[in-house]
């Protein structure tokens, strides 16, 4: 019945794959090429932070992006679990391991940004905090597919802790939000930077797209070398006879 | 399916008083924490009652973690669980049972004792009554989402680590909502009202979410 | 992906006998049928006049598998009261009859021998009526007198219009059976 589907969409996802791969990298690195051209020396400096402002241009893109990333693995998670579809599995375990690095650079960029604007890396302010609970998020759902042996087994625990965490989100994130304006002096967190003009606007824009395709061609390398890797199993595991 | 439900309430509670250990254990835990506290952030009186309230509510958080560790494991282990998922009654039901009884033998339990132990910290007396009602709320909460973090983690070997690493940022809000509810007026403004409508609705949340999760994973590891 | 090209049939009132070396799979084949497992071809249907061909075999199965589901801290009766409890009802006193274990009723499983778990176990089946029974290495740890109680009870169950799908390596003394054979298939399959 459907075992011939299962394994004929990986096989047109790697065909696809290799055809669109370069075009994808192409344009990857034309964007970063002129996002961060305009962010690092046409854009302009803040009057108040100086040239540490063009963190941004890095800094918020990744936060987008480490979001995104997460909502795609939700998304394929759901897929996955509903639909029983083994490409959505592997869309979504591949996703993973990117995203955390988008949130873990979205903090580390955060903490160089923070040290100079506000005197110090860290602060357990709202967003701060929801996007560190968001890395959690990430790790623990990358330790479960180390946890479990078993791929089919694996995908399904997977995606049950990703769709849980995605429902959390927007309620750590609503929590920490109450928590911080009651807890903090508001005069950390208040930005009062100019407001956005198109000369910092667009090379935002473009950087966030261009996250976005760097997300796209490293995602693809990552599911096509999850099929590899589950392809050498299952020959292997044909090859010991297929016995417990 | 609600002759299953108190099958196994009755199983589990006897269980649990028979075995004793569990709700002992976990109260012991309690303890160690609050007294760990004062030791490691010194005898200070003023800074002990400021902070009361959140270091009651983080050993509520870590005895209940770690007493549903094992939640589902003997039943996994001795096969019950497979022979409850062959009958008409749904997992779902087993999983609200059995959180239900967690509930029962530690989260109420030290809901209870946990205003008692503050004295310890020099707890102020006027919050006794909202740290003892959001406890007993919020640990309906915990003792649901614990069931999740012992479900996915039933068939695995170093699952007690990796329940923590799940269930922290689901404890996030319970924990927020749960500070602000018993600290009544002590950060300035007076929150605890609403903060307390939020962590109940927090509890319906996890009411509806954790037994199809929790099944769900059951499930997963059965087949 | 244990077996391949498995055909078979099991009927009302016969018995089927899984015989094969170990990890052939006949325990995975016991758990697929029961819907522990789901197969990732193929197909297992369920004829029973009064049940869509359809269904589930979930909770028309009794399984007893390797683990004997019983709780150590409570008392045999104990043990057989929740799963009547949680089944919904059942004859706790006739089961333990039938598995002669009357007299062992207040005692704590923990104080069981394994023979004596084992039964208990095996009391499950006598508990409630379902058609399908699955037996994964029954006779494990049980002495004679036992193997003659559960083969009664088979018998009684086949002729009933029950069915059985069994492991094992002893032959009990049921007739009517027929035999499912996993080492001719492993030859087929290489």
């Amino acid at each position: 019945m459907s075992s011939i589907e299962r394994f004929a969409n990986p096989t047109r996802f790697m065909r696809l794959q290799k055809a669109v791969q370069p075009w994808v990298w192409v344009i990857t690195f034309a964007l970063f090429g002129v996002g961060l051209f305009l962010g690092l020396t046409r854009a302009p400096a803040d009057y108040q932070q100086g040239e540490t402002v063009r963190i941004m241009y890095v800094h918020v893109p990744a936060a987008w992006s480490a979001l995104m990333v997460y909502s795609v693995m939700a998304l394929a998670s759901i897929i996955g679990i509903v639909f029983r579809h083994p490409l959505a599995d592997i869309a979504a375990k591949a996703a993973a391991p990117i995203g955390a690095v988008f949130c873990f650079l979205a903090l580390a960029t955060g903490a160089l940004w923070g040290k100079p604007m506000w005197g110090t890396w860290w602060v357990w302010d709202a967003r701060l905090t929801s996007m560190f609970v968001l890395f959690l998020l990430y790790l623990g759902y990358m330790a479960i597919w180390q946890a479990i042996d078993d791929p089919r087994r694996a995908s399904r625990i997977a995606a049950i802790v990703a769709i849980v965490g995605f429902i959390n989100v927007p309620i750590v994130k609503f929590s920490v939000d109450w928590w911080y304006s009651l807890h903090q002096p508001a005069s950390v967190f208040r930005a009062g930077g100019p407001t956005i003009h198109a000369s910092i606007l667009t090379p935002l824009l473009i950087m966030g797209l261009a996250f976005s395709f760097l997300f796209l061609a490293l995602h693809l390398i990552a599911i096509r070398s999850e099929i590899g890797a589950r392809r050498i199993r299952q020959t292997e595991l044909a090859r010991t006879g297929a016995l417990q | 399916m609600t002759s299953a439900f108190t099958a196994i309430v009755v199983r589990d509670f006897t269980l649990a008083v028979r075995q004793g250990g569990g709700i002992g254990t976990a109260i012991g835990f309690f303890l160690t924490v609050i007294v760990l506290l004062p030791l490691g952030l010194g005898p200070d009186q003023q800074l002990l009652q400021r902070i009361a309230p959140g270091a009651l509510w983080i050993a509520l958080l870590l005895s209940v973690l770690l007493s549903a560790d094992r939640l589902y494991q003997t039943d996994h282990d001795d096969g019950s669980l497979e022979i409850m998922a062959l009958s008409s009654t749904p997992l779902e039901i087993v999983v609200l049972a059995k959180a239900s009884v967690h509930w029962l033998t530690s989260g109420l339990p030290l809901a209870i004792a946990a205003p008692v132990f503050g004295f310890l910290l020099n707890l102020d007396t006027a919050l006794i009554a909202p740290l003892a009602i959001a406890m007993v709320t919020g640990s309906l909460a915990l003792s649901l989402l614990a069931s999740l973090g012992a479900a996915i983690t039933v068939g695995l070997r170093q699952g007690g680590l990796l329940v923590s690493l799940l269930i922290l940022p689901l404890y996030v809000p319970v924990m927020i909502f749960g500070v602000l509810a018993s600290s009544g007026a002590q950060s300035g403004i007076d929150n605890s009202g609403a903060a307390l409508v939020i962590l109940m609705a927090i509890v319906l949340a996890a009411l509806v979410v954790s037994p199809f999760a929790s099944a769900a994973a059951l499930r997963s590891f059965m087949r | 992906m244990v077996f391949t090209g498995l055909d078979f049939t099991a009927d009302a009132g016969r018995m089927l006998v899984l015989r094969g070396p170990n990890g052939a799979g006949k325990t995975s084949l016991l758990r697929l049928i029961a819907g522990l497992a789901e197969p990732v071809g193929g197909s297992l249907v369920f004829e029973h006049t009064s049940l869509p061909r359809d269904t589930m075999l979930g909770e028309h199965v009794h399984f007893i598998a390797h683990h004997d589901a019983i709780k150590l801290h409570l008392s045999v009766a104990e043990n057989l009261k929740f799963w009547a409890g949680f089944f919904g009802g059942g004859d706790v006193a006739g089961a333990m009859q039938a598995m002669n274990l009357t007299s062992l009723g207040e005692f704590q499983a923990q104080r069981l021998s394994a023979g004596q778990k084992r039964r208990l176990g095996l009391a499950r089946l006598a508990l409630i009526e379902r058609p399908v029974w699955l037996l994964d290495e029954p006779t494990v740890g049980l002495d004679a007198a036992s193997q003659q109680l559960l083969a009664a009870m088979m018998v009684r169950h086949l002729d009933g219009g029950g069915v059985i799908i069994a492991s094992t390596h002893i032959d009990l003394p049921v007739k009517s059976s027929d035999v499912l054979d996993f080492a001719n298939l492993a030859e087929q399959a290489s």
